[in-house]
């Protein structure tokens, strides 16, 4: 079983790593591009029949930092 | 008086931090390794130094948060023991809960590495009691997660029970209200960007620094 964590930083905090891709986006001549927010994608490969309590436990524990992020699971 | 500092893998500011505290206490403190599951009894003062803990993997800090020391970390601050988190340390501590908001990606988005013009704050703290109310220091900073982010209501409470101890002179990482350094509740954990262990001897070029671990000696001693 694997699930698919995005971690995106939360509405109003700061991201200059998609700062910088939007520059580097109008610099290589794209246009309409509004806005940039880079996150993180992480996969995990789990036993079958973890629960979705457990999951998001770790979403909060760790993958996750609550404070400026947020988290969505996906589970495929 | 008895000191530890805590070493994690990639921490470079462990033997700058342990020979701070030495010259400070006159004993050596205990080189605590992360994986350590206890720390030796009835310890004054921990450091959690500055450095690129596990490579800086995931987030900065947010390994060493989770290690088994930072638990015996907890435990000791909760008794009471003086916790200084430096850099890397105070991002250690952000990530476990010890002390509130978060450390973002500088502003600018470059790694700052230069002497800073600092406010102090707070001077009543026992990390700050050998300095004057609004005085002007500089301590060398070197980072590229310093951005202090806490929300408004977090930022009115740190403001309004003096628990900003630093504050950058100008903006230097995009810090939320140019805040440097941060104490917990009690006042007995400080989490700050800036490095005071790089500016306590002559040779360094300044000596702004020393006052802090001396400080910290002082209010140690009255304590016990």
């Amino acid at each position: 079983m694997k699930a698919r964590i995005f971690v995106t930083l939360k509405g109003g905090v700061l991201d200059p790593q998609g700062k910088a891709i939007h520059h580097a986006l109008e610099g290589l001549g794209f246009g309409g591009v509004n806005d940039v927010r880079a996150g993180k994608l992480i996969e995990l490969d789990l036993a079958d029949g973890t629960s979705d309590e457990d999951i998001d436990a770790m979403c909060r524990k760790l993958l996750a930092n609550t404070v400026i992020e947020n988290y969505r699971i996906e589970k495929a | 008086m008895k000191s530890a500092v805590i070493v994690f893998p990639g921490s470079n500011c462990d033997r700058d931090l342990a020979v701070a505290f030495e010259t400070a206490t006159g004993t050596r403190p205990a080189m605590i390794w992360h994986r350590d599951t206890e720390l030796p009894d009835d310890l004054d003062l921990i450091g959690v130094p500055g450095g690129f803990s596990y490579g800086d993997y995931l987030r900065s800090g947010a390994m060493a948060a989770r290690s088994p020391v930072m638990q015996a970390v907890a435990k000791a601050a909760d008794r009471g023991a003086y916790v200084l988190g430096i850099c890397n340390g105070f991002q250690v501590l952000t990530e476990s809960g010890l002390l509130p908001g978060a450390l973002l990606r500088n502003a600018g988005g470059h790694f700052v590495c230069r002497d800073v013009a600092l406010t102090v704050e707070n001077a009543q703290s026992a990390f700050t009691s050998r300095y004057e109310a609004g005085e002007a220091i500089s301590f060398p900073v070197a980072h590229h997660d310093g951005n202090y982010f806490a929300d408004a209501q977090t930022l009115d409470r740190l403001e309004g029970e003096g628990r900003v101890a630093l504050r950058y002179a100008e903006s230097v990482n995009g810090s939320a209200r140019n805040i440097a350094a941060i104490l917990n509740e009690a006042g007995n954990v400080l989490g700050m960007m800036p490095h005071p262990e790089r500016v306590i001897e002559p040779a360094h070029g300044a000596t702004d620094g020393r006052r802090l671990f001396e400080g910290l000696v002082e209010g140690l001693l009255a304590r016990a």
